[in-house]
């Protein structure tokens, strides 16, 4: 089944000449470049990399067969190694002259492994008897040596994105011995050994460790103290770390496996890992036929597998060359997340696995949908575990946006460098994402039970309340909605009673608008509203509207807010009931009100209560007007 | 019941009774309307020992009562009647089938000199309508919680089924009734809720909703912790005489062993579950027990509309009590029990003792000697909240308040008058011993005040009432 393939191939692979007798091809690790070297380059040198802002195409002088051929940082200086004690360096500065020098390694009879960059203009070079670590004067068309130590050294590793070199020493190469580069310092950092056939690792960078993997791999897996990959499988493996998994290919079955080695197993002090899926093999890669040979009916040529498996660069890190048609290709290795949802069973892991990939928004959404509306739903437990999982790296970001926000406000405090905005990644995954890509279609699902939907919103509310997460009011619109539809109204009311559903005032309008159906709906809006203490004008207006003009007034009173109400919105509320003495009462007490802001009872034409005054006099008469206190 | 008055004449002492039961009956006029099958319409009577041709009479007096009154209001007939040494209640709790109850007035008996004998007054006016009114509906809902409707058990099995139901389940219940202790709080029969914060609440939702989605049996669930009531899933009104039945009857009978010591023979045998403290409070006592009974009582709930009829089990760890209804069509087995027992017992223990965390963190930060120094009663009747400092504790057996009677009658009057009219309103009494009572209605709830000052005018009464509101209800809207 292809839908099982969770490895591929990139679709725009880099193309180059195949390796013959004329042409040598060489990968530079650290830059992801091939060099495809015609004649010792004098026919030409084409460099090709992951993307056309590294390809570069030359020629030089052909002064013997090319051994290596690596371009420092940024494609400023080209080294050559042609002999086994000195590497040649041209500059690739621009506007600068095409200089040219040459460097023999220092110590006596030793041969120069391999060499490499760990700046635009440091190298280092392995020798079977130490390392050498060189600034390159492009200028003065020389070399300063900056730094050596002497060991032997039986193979080396280098690690570009920590710049770490990892050599092998001792008689069984079993000692492995780090250094460090930085900005013109070399520092050494301890040793280890490491137990054969059981190999352990004390805790070091990870990127390193995958190295180490690379060449103890062919024995019963490998061993380390913090991280253990459990191959059991043996034979021969290539390693590839794509998306922070480590990817391991086993040449003879021809599978590939992934571990996570930030994936825990519980209850386990030495992590010892085990494949997070099945092995499976790479997607099946067809090479487009291109150029004047193409035949437009034609299908593509399927890559045969093993020839993919067994071309393996040990030394790649995130690309597959192959050559096995008159061309090579280099791709990169690409993780696809939709297979990995079948084949990982348990959601928690799974999510916990998708959570630290790079493109997994929609994937763990589409988990989530699927989870709700499939038949072999794991029941609520599993759906509180995968809300938990997700609402915790929401969480996280969240609090890492707000110690931003703080620590931008406050400005730059002293010492503290400038903080850099937290990424958001793919994996925060928010209430409106949720609300959008799940819970808004799966609340509207005829065949799934209210009972379990409004169990699911319920358990999202919880999970963000456990993580102290503001829940948007949409949430609480769905719920209520949900409640309503099914006449629930006594549990709305609950909710309402303990405060799972937040004071808001759109939530108190949404209760107030269910009035009709459920009465008690406005005793529970109006205690939201009184809880707001920001809604003082929105309860006056309810109880106007039950025409409960008094205790409107008696309210606005008791919270200190009668001075500048509108007289005419009362006078009206109070006409309206009907009712003479109430409407005495309340123009009473404007008149009073007056009186005391402005020392007289009349209103002022701003007021528009022209037609009350007019009524109350036609009702009670002119003498019943209040009159002027005159001094 | 006999109580010797606070009111002690010097060398000779006057008797207090308090108010009592005398007869209770059930009747349909309908059954018996031919001349001489009159006693075709008594389908319960109790005491059942008074003589045919008493209990006739009685019945006929009520009838007729009824029926004379009908003349006057259709719609309303005559609740209750009073007389110099009694009181009568009538309800229709269905069409045609009527319950009374008739209760003694509390009476003081004077011992007189000279060996006359004593005089006996009756204090008429002592007891409340509203008060007694709501007992009388109260047995009724009991009943119906029990047993379904007057006429499901017609339909089920005529007329015999009907006084068979009636008669079992009165004879025991009627013993139970307590009218000495009756007040305020019958008329509302409210629900207390339990105090909680939102997490903790929610954490409750979840697991309800586990359970019932692991258990698709249950229908409905109720969870409640030290007697008070935390979810329901059973409609308000049903809750309500659920809950009066637990809090009254089902969990009293049951703290006892809880109480007594590890070895007290009272206590059931843990059967060595050391991994959570649940039991069952209805059903088997240990499921361990090879002869033990997988039968749990029966309820009737939304009798107006669908009419089910359901198992209640009730499960208990520590505080936390749940009520699980499962459909009365199903057979519950001892697989189902275990199952249940395997699930809940760990979660619920866990639970309870977060709850019980929680509920000291709270009462740590409001500082447990704030105990309002005010008397007061609360009720909301949306939510059938209520809340009392009056009553110290509402058992089976006795009712415990901290005022005196007078006052609490001076409460149910207030009531009364609350009850009379729509608007809001706010009574002040100034009682006869230094106390005021307060009564304040606003839009659905009511709230009673009992203040002991001295010398506090009127003023200081209204400003005391107010700062009481604004501690104790701040968060919702009352209307002063």
């Amino acid at each position: 089944m292809s839908e099982e393939h969770y490895l591929e191939l990139c679709e725009n692979p880099v193309q180059f000449e195949n390796a013959s007798s004329v042409n040598n091809v060489f990968f530079d690790e650290a830059n992801k470049q091939v060099f495809a070297v015609r004649s010792g380059g004098a026919t030409g040198v084409v460099v090709k990399g992951p993307d056309d802002k590294n390809s570069v195409a030359f020629r030089m002088d052909d002064k013997g067969e090319v051994k290596c051929i690596k371009f420092s940082i940024g494609n400023k200086i080209l080294a050559v190694q042609r002999t086994p004690k000195s590497v040649d360096f041209i500059s690739f500065i621009p506007d600068y002259p095409h200089l040219e020098c040459s460097q023999e390694c220092k110590m006596k009879n030793a041969s120069i492994l391999g060499f490499c960059w760990t700046n635009w203009n440091e190298i280092v070079f392995v020798t079977d008897q130490g390392i050498e670590f060189y600034q390159v004067l492009p200028d003065k068309r020389s070399l300063k040596l900056l730094k050596s130590q002497s060991v032997n050294v039986n193979w080396y590793m280098y690690c570009p994105e920590t710049a770490v070199i990892l050599l092998s020493t001792t008689a069984q190469g079993n000692v492995l011995q780090p250094f460090a580069f930085k900005s013109g310092t070399m520092s050494k950092m301890p040793k280890f050994e490491i137990e054969l056939p059981v190999v352990p690792k004390p805790a070091k960078p990870n990127l390193t460790e995958r190295d180490i993997a690379v060449h103890v791999v062919p024995r019963e897996g490998s061993y380390k103290k913090t991280n253990v990959l459990k191959l059991n499988t043996t034979g021969k493996f290539a390693l590839n770390v794509v998306d922070n998994l480590v990817v391991v290919h086993h040449q003879s079955s021809q599978t590939s496996i992934i571990f996570d080695i930030k994936l825990r197993e519980p209850d386990c002090a030495l992590n010892v890992h085990q494949p997070v899926l099945p092995g499976r093999s790479i997607h099946p890669y067809r090479i487009p036929l291109t150029g004047l040979a193409a035949v437009p009916t034609q299908p593509p040529v399927p890559c045969e597998l093993c020839i993919l498996y067994e071309t393996f660069s040990p030394a790649c890190l995130t690309c597959a060359v192959c050559s096995p048609f008159a061309s090579g290709y280099l791709w990169y290795l690409q993780v696809k997340l939709p297979p990995t949802v079948n084949l990982l069973q348990d959601k928690g892991k799974l999510m916990d696995f998708l959570l630290r990939r790079r493109d997994c928004k929609m994937v763990i959404l589409s988990v989530c949908a699927q989870m709700l509306n499939g038949g072999d739903k794991g029941g609520l437990p599993v759906v509180a575990t995968v809300f938990d999982k997700l609402n915790q790296v929401y969480k996280e970001y969240l609090e890492a946006e707000q110690t931003y926000t703080v620590a931008t406000e406050s400005g730059p405090s002293r010492g503290s460098a400038a903080r850099e905005r937290p990424v958001r990644t793919q994996a925060v995954i928010d209430q409106s994402d949720m609300y959008t890509h799940v819970l808004s279609s799966f609340s509207e699902k005829k065949d799934t039970s209210h009972k379990f939907i409004i169990a699911v919103l319920m358990e999202y509310i919880r999970s963000l309340n456990q993580v102290q997460i503001t829940v948007q009011h949409y949430l609480y619109e769905l719920v209520i909605k949900m409640l309503v539809q099914h006449n629930l109204f006594y549990m709305l009311h609950q909710f309402l009673q303990y405060h799972v559903l937040s004071d808001s005032k759109p939530l108190a309008c949404l209760l107030l608008s269910l009035e009709s159906t459920y009465p008690p709906a406005h005793q529970l809006s109006l205690d939201m509203l009184k809880r707001l203490s920001t809604a003082n004008d929105e309860i006056v207006e309810v109880l106007l509207s039950r025409q409960q003009v008094l205790g409107a007034l008696r309210f606005i009173r008791s919270v200190g807010g009668h001075g500048n109400i509108s007289a005419r919105k009362f006078l009206d509320a109070a006409r309206q009931t009907a009712d003479q003495m109430l409407f005495y009462t309340i123009f009473r007490f404007f008149e009073q009100r007056n009186m005391r802001l402005r020392g007289n009872p009349s209103f002022i034409p701003g007021e528009h209560c022209e037609e009350h005054v007019v009524y109350f006099k036609q009702v009670f008469g002119e003498q019943a007007l209040m009159k002027q206190v005159t001094v | 019941m006999l109580m010797i008055s606070p009111r002690m004449a010097s060398g000779m002492q006057e008797k207090q009774y308090t108010p009592s039961l005398l007869s209770f009956f059930v009747y349909n006029p309908s059954f018996g309307s031919r001349e001489g099958e009159e006693e075709k319409k008594i389908l319960f009577y109790h005491p059942s020992e008074v003589e045919k041709n008493e209990k006739i009479r009685n019945v006929g007096l009520c009838e007729a009562i009824v029926q004379f009154t009908r003349t006057f209001c259709p719609t309303k007939p005559a609740k209750s009647l009073h007389t110099q040494k009694n009181r009568q209640f009538f309800f229709e709790a269905e069409d045609s089938f009527w319950i009374v109850m008739v209760v003694r007035n509390p009476m003081v008996e004077k011992p007189n000199k000279d060996g006359r004998p004593p005089t006996i007054e009756y204090q008429e006016e002592e007891i409340l309508d509203t008060v007694y009114g709501a007992v009388l509906r109260e047995c009724y809902s009991m009943y119906k919680l029990f047993n379904g409707t007057f006429g499901r058990a017609m339909e089920a099995g005529g007329v015999e089924l009907l006084m068979q139901k009636l008669d079992k389940f009165f004879y025991r219940y009627l013993q139970t009734l307590h009218l000495q202790s009756c007040d305020l709080l019958d008329v509302f029969g409210g629900i207390a809720f339990f105090p909680l914060d939102k997490m903790t609440y929610l954490k409750i939702q979840s697991f309800v909703n586990r359970v019932e989605e692991s258990l698709s049996l249950i229908k409905y669930t109720a969870f409640l912790y030290n007697d008070q009531l935390i979810w329901s899933g059973l409609e308000q009104d049903d809750m309500r005489i659920l809950y009066k039945y637990l809090t009254t009857s089902l969990f009293p009978r049951h703290s006892e062993p809880e109480l007594a010591g590890r070895d007290s023979p009272l206590r059931p045998e843990v059967a060595g579950n050391l991994l959570h403290y649940g039991r069952f409070l209805t059903g088997p006592a240990n499921l361990k027990d090879p002869e033990a009974k997988f039968r749990f009582p029966r309820i009737f709930v939304n009798t107006e509309d669908s009419y089910e009829e359901l198992h209640l089990i009730v499960y208990k760890a520590m505080s936390a009590a749940v009520c699980f209804m499962i459909s009365a069509s199903v057979e519950l087995t001892r697989e189902f029990c275990e199952q249940l027992d395997g699930l809940v017992g760990p979660q619920l223990t866990l639970l309870a003792s977060d709850i019980c965390e929680q509920y000291n963190v709270n009462r740590r930060i409001s500082g447990p000697d704030k105990e309002p120094q005010f008397k007061f009663i609360y009720f909301n009747h949306m939510n059938l909240a209520e809340k009392s400092t009056i009553h110290m504790r509402k058992t089976a057996s006795v009712s415990l308040t901290s005022v005196h009677p007078d006052l609490m009658k001076i409460l149910g009057d207030i009531n009364c008058d609350f009850a009379r009219v729509d608007e809001d309103e706010e009574i002040i009494v100034k009682a006869m011993t230094d106390y005021w009572v307060v009564g304040k209605k606003s839009d659905q709830r009511e709230l009673y005040v009992i203040l002991n000052q001295k010398n506090a005018n009127l003023i200081e009464v209204n400003e005391e009432v107010k700062r009481l509101c604004a501690t104790q209800f701040n968060n919702i809207f009352f209307l002063d």
